[in-house]
């Protein structure tokens, strides 16, 4: 009796060490599925920290729950693709500044047999229109991330207000709405990245790219010392800056999944 | 909830026993009279058998004398400023699920008796019946009679001026009665009062220094052994021991 | 062969990667310290709710049970608001870290481990109580003693506990964060493989896991028959 008590205390205790052990050195960052999916911040990561020994621990989230996140003061720093949306966080005095890190791009992926035929289309616009007039099956992420809103302005551009038994909206990430629509035989509009990396396409198949709306621009952002000066604001400046820095930039030029490259540098 | 139990190192030996008073006791819950009303005493040396028709309220007497029930209306009193320190041995035996050792040990300690004494006090009781050999064996998977002379050493072991029974042996073999009534003959001798409840006359005979004859949830008589087995005083009694079916 | 989850699962255990070996263990690490901690709340408080009769108790069995079906998400977000930095405790740091999951499995453990216990710590009361009261036990003495004989059918409530804990995804998600090398656990790393679309090895995740639990539920097994022979 007396021993199987210490033992459990002993657990206890090591279990405790376990979890106060952690490092000093790292920041918390906020960011999106399609980042961590992909395998980008895999890549990125160990560079910086072995320049600078700083860990940088991702949280991936939709956007718009790493935009809220950033808000409550849980995080250090945050890196989003929501132009509209980060601007307003800097107007917001949520944020000190913000700057283009890197886009890469939304593509349409489809049944193979594309029944609306949008490999046809010029425009994004004109492939979306399409899908709702024959009412083909979309898979909507529905979930306000950064896909979600560029795909509700697209459909805006495109004179569509979507609805009705066609369109699905998931409230899902990325990858699960993607293993959704594979099931389905639905059209879905994904980031390249997370396309590109993912496994369960089953009959999906890449249909439309290249149209210049469905560039998807990645933000970094410095969050306010005067809303939350516990934050590490030393070291997440340093992440920010290393990301637009040569080195940074040429990381996310460097990763490429079987060839490809996924991601563009286009820090000013 | 306040202990029943005086503090254990009272010397019980040499004392009288206490003597017990039903003072008009009524027992009704939900306004269903199952016991009284009714008054006795016993102080006499015992031991009180406590015999009657089934359903006519020995159990419930024997746990209104031990405090597990609290009359309606009446008193349960007792000689002396507090109530003495009591043990009750059930029809099945209530043991913890562990070792036979360790249900003695158990008791001891909530009677608040000091650790170091309890497993030489504990161990001295199990000698005592017999059951030296099954310290270590779990309770729960001892035969029947041992079981039962397990609650008794546990008894024991707390040193009662009081001791109630009820129907200690109904579930037992011949060899195993004969040791439970050995035991109930021992705490008499030691000077504790015993109170059992039976359904065997020839038990009762054996054992009973007075009688307590109930029927309908009343006491019809309380008279000594040897009158109520050669001559006894109630119609209820007479029918009873001519064998007659008495409600 | 490399589609399959059942030799992927095979597999993962054989190589043992580092990574994996992390994540189990801090799987193992967060369920069960949290187990441990609800059982030393949860069973004192079921007890005390078989023995005790106060006012609303029925009240207090009724939300016990209620609470047992609490969904993980729920709990989670009621952590993550109390130890966001903009909530009441916030000043700890304890988002996205293990401490943060092993609170959320608490709360979601805890009402299991009360609601259970107090229902066998009954059974068992309704058995004892008579000789309890003649051997003049209080309440508070009674507690321990219910408990201790209780004890079988309380392994069996920790590991119900235990399968709670380390099968749900909800709350560690969302107060642990799934940081790689951090917080990540066996199911949110079966979510973020699944949202990766690399369905056998999720699912060959998921097996790993419940051969994990599979064989805790074993031993606890084993051990218990083993105790139950031997006391009857």
């Amino acid at each position: 009796m007396k021993k199987t008590l210490n033992l459990v205390l002993a657990a206890v205790t090591t279990m405790g060490l376990a979890f106060s052990a952690h490092a000093e050195d790292y920041i918390t960052l906020a960011s999106t599925t399609s980042t961590e999916n992909s395998g980008l911040f895999d890549s990125i990561l160990p560079k910086f920290e072995d320049t600078t020994g700083i860990e940088v621990r991702v949280v991936a989230v939709g956007t718009g729950q790493a935009f809220e996140i950033a808000r409550r003061g849980d995080a250090d720093s945050l890196l989003v693709h929501d132009t509209a949306g980060e601007k307003r966080f800097v107007e917001n005095g949520y944020a000190t500044e913000r700057a283009d890190v890197m886009y890469n791009d939304f593509v349409l992926i489809g049944p193979a047999d594309d029944p609306a035929n949008i490999s046809e289309a010029k425009t994004a616009a004109e492939a979306l229109s399409a899908i709702a007039e024959t009412e083909a099956p979309f898979a909507s992420r529905g979930d306000d991330s950064g896909t979600n809103r560029a795909e509700l302005r697209l459909w805006e551009s495109a004179g569509v207000e979507p609805g009705g038994s066609w369109y699905r909206e998931l409230g899902s990430g990325m990858g699960p709405t993607l293993n959704t629509a594979a099931a389905m035989d639905a059209y879905v509009m994904s980031d390249r990245a997370t396309w590109v990396a993912f496994e369960n396409r089953q009959n999906l198949k890449l249909l439309f790219e290249g149209d210049k709306v469905l560039f998807n621009q990645y933000g970094s952002l410095l969050l306010s010392e005067e809303k939350h000066p516990h934050l590490k604001h030393e070291m997440a400046a340093k992440w920010h800056n290393w990301l637009l820095s040569d080195d940074g930039q040429k990381a996310i030029a460097d990763f490429k999944v079987d060839g490809q490259q996924l991601f563009f540098p286009n820090a000013q | 909830m306040t202990s029943l139990n005086v503090p254990l190192n009272n010397s019980i030996e040499l004392s009288a026993p206490p003597s017990l008073r039903f003072e008009n006791v009524e027992f009704n819950p939900f306004g269903h009279r199952l016991f009284g009303p009714c008054s006795f005493t016993l102080d006499g040396p015992g031991p009180t058998l406590v015999m009657g028709p089934n359903g006519a309220g020995k159990s419930l007497m024997l746990r209104l004398a031990h405090g597990l029930l609290t009359p309606t209306e009446g008193a349960v009193t007792w000689s002396g400023t507090s109530a003495p320190r009591q043990a009750m041995v059930f029809q099945t035996p209530v043991l913890l699920r562990r070792s036979a050792l360790a249900n003695l040990r158990h008791a001891l300690a909530v009677n608040n008796v000091p650790r170091r004494l309890r497993t030489e006090l504990a161990l001295e009781a199990l000698a005592r019946f017999g059951l030296s050999s099954c310290a270590d064996t779990p309770a729960r998977v001892l035969s029947g009679g041992e079981k039962q002379r397990l609650a008794l050493a546990r008894a024991w072991s707390l040193s009662p001026a009081v001791l109630f029974l009820d129907e200690p042996t109904s579930a037992l073999d011949p060899a195993a009665i004969k040791a439970v009534e050995a035991a109930v003959q021992e705490f008499h001798k030691q000077g504790t009062r015993v109170v059992m409840t039976t359904h065997d006359l020839h038990q009762a005979r054996r054992l009973a220094g007075d009688v307590l004859f109930l029927s309908e949830g009343k006491v019809q008589e309380h008279t000594s052994a040897d009158i109520f087995f050669r001559a006894p005083v109630s119609r209820h009694a007479q029918a009873y021991l001519n064998g007659e079916l008495v409600a | 062969m490399e589609d399959n989850a059942f030799y992927v699962a095979l597999s993962l255990l054989v190589n043992l990667d580092a990574s994996l070996y992390q994540i189990v263990v801090l799987s193992l690490q967060v369920s069960l310290l949290a187990v441990l901690i609800a059982a030393t709340l949860g069973f004192p408080l079921g007890a005390a709710v078989a023995l005790w009769q106060f006012p609303g108790r029925g009240g207090v069995i009724v939300a016990l049970n209620a609470l047992m079906g609490l969904p993980p998400v729920v709990a989670g977000l009621g952590v993550y608001l109390l130890l966001s930095r903009a909530g009441p405790l916030g000043e700890l740091g304890l988002l996205f870290t293990p401490g943060a999951m092993v609170i959320a499995q608490v709360i979601l453990v805890l009402p299991i481990l009360a609601a259970l216990s107090r229902q066998k710590v009954e059974e068992l009361l309704g058995e004892y109580r008579e000789q309890f009261v003649s051997l003049g036990m209080s309440r508070a003495r009674m507690m321990p003693t219910l408990l201790w004989d209780a004890r079988f059918a309380l392994l069996t409530v920790l590991l119900a506990g235990f399968g709670r804990a380390s099968a749900e995804v909800g709350a560690v998600m969302m107060v642990g964060g799934n940081i790689d090398g951090v917080t990540r656990v066996m199911t949110t790393a079966i979510v973020l493989e699944t949202s990766k679309g690399a369905l056998p090895l999720a699912l060959g995740l998921g097996i790993v896991l419940l051969t994990l639990v599979m064989a805790i539920n074993a031993t606890a097994y084993i051990l218990s028959e083993m105790a139950k022979r031997r006391m009857g």
